[in-house]
């Protein structure tokens, strides 16, 4: 596992959650896709359905069961979760970790 | 295999064991969960050894429910673990313990399960309170505590998951029969009687009935409430 198979299993998560959404809402499936603030098109309530399906896809791949939102995350100055990018950079240090 | 399926936590005995054999005539297929192995056998019924507190067994077990049934219509927060002493005899030892199985063993339950029942757009989750927490029952300080932190939770869980289709709420039994009940004294729980306004010992009939109303498809505008039995409010 690299760091480019855990961004190929965000995306896939991203896409997933795009098969609920009406066209107008749907994420574009880029690395630099905003998760969070203004110029993003996910509402808070978004963001936590697509957290738990990014969950559930790197179970599915890695067999590892890791908690993407955790207290470190939370207090990190720069979020994870800004953007898909970024989201994967931090699945995929959690998922080192829980090896 | 049926086509609903129920989670039912403490299983094995008491209560929750009534209600895995209850719903199994109902034609519901059941998992049940408890520390211990359980000699329930039907074939629609399937039994999970664990602590409710573990987090990595109730996920691997939502896993494994996701995996085999491949949905989940129901949770019902049965397992719970009582403790009677005076506060000041309590060591934190046994309130850490009933805060683990009674608060976070709900908490998680209902976490894990409601992110399978959102799938489906579709769930009911029925915790388990106690009348001690209205009545602020003389030694069940910590008891009381960890219910009144499941009602709680009831309350805004029922929130939060409403947007799923989830309704979240509680059951508070007044004392049935079981286990849960070896120890207390006949006058404690005579005074306990005295105290509601229908003055007889609950009955497993009484708590299925109020989990019954809260499972029904019709009940999708009933959550975050929280029904006392025995006329206590």
């Amino acid at each position: 596992m690299n760091q480019n198979d855990v961004l190929a299993a965000v995306v896939e998560a991203v896409a997933e959650y795009n098969e609920q959404l009406e066209d107008e809402k749907k994420l574009e499936l880029s690395p630099e896709t905003r998760l969070l603030g203004k110029s993003s098109k996910l509402e808070s309530f978004g963001l936590v359905n697509l957290i738990i399906l990014v969950e559930e896809k790197l179970y599915e791949k890695f067999e590892r069961s890791i908690t993407l939102a955790d207290e470190r995350a939370m207090s990190q100055e720069r979020s994870p979760f800004r953007s898909i990018e970024s989201l994967a950079e931090y699945a995929f240090i959690l998922l080192n970790e829980s090896a | 295999m049926t086509d609903r399926v129920i989670l039912i936590s403490g299983a094995r005995k008491g209560i929750g064991r009534a209600l895995a054999e209850y719903y199994l005539a109902q034609n519901w297929h059941v998992i049940g969960c408890s520390r211990q192995a359980s000699d329930l056998e039907h074939a629609c019924y399937r039994h999970i050894e664990l602590d409710v507190n573990d987090e990595a067994a109730v996920k691997a077990m939502l896993t494994s429910i996701r995996k085999t049934e491949k949905r989940l219509d129901a949770l019902i927060n049965n397992a719970g673990i009582a403790s009677m002493n005076a506060a000041l005899l309590t060591p934190v030892s046994s309130l850490r313990r009933v805060l683990e199985t009674n608060v976070i063993g709900t908490f998680l339950f209902c976490r894990e399960a409601a992110r399978l029942m959102q799938k489906n757009h579709f769930g009911r989750i029925v915790n388990f309170t106690t009348v001690a927490v209205p009545l602020n029952l003389e030694g069940e300080a910590a008891y009381a505590a960890s219910k009144a932190a499941v009602e709680s939770l009831t309350r805004t869980l029922a929130r939060e998951l409403a947007a799923h289709g989830i309704t979240v709420n509680a059951v508070g039994p007044t004392p049935v029969q079981t286990d849960l009940l070896r120890g207390v004294p006949t006058e404690k729980l005579e005074d306990l009687l005295a105290r509601q306004a229908i003055q007889r010992m609950g009955e497993v009939r009484d708590v299925i009935n109020v989990i019954d109303f809260f499972l029904r498809p019709e009940s999708d505008y009933i959550t975050g409430q929280v029904l006392y039995l025995g006329g206590i409010s």
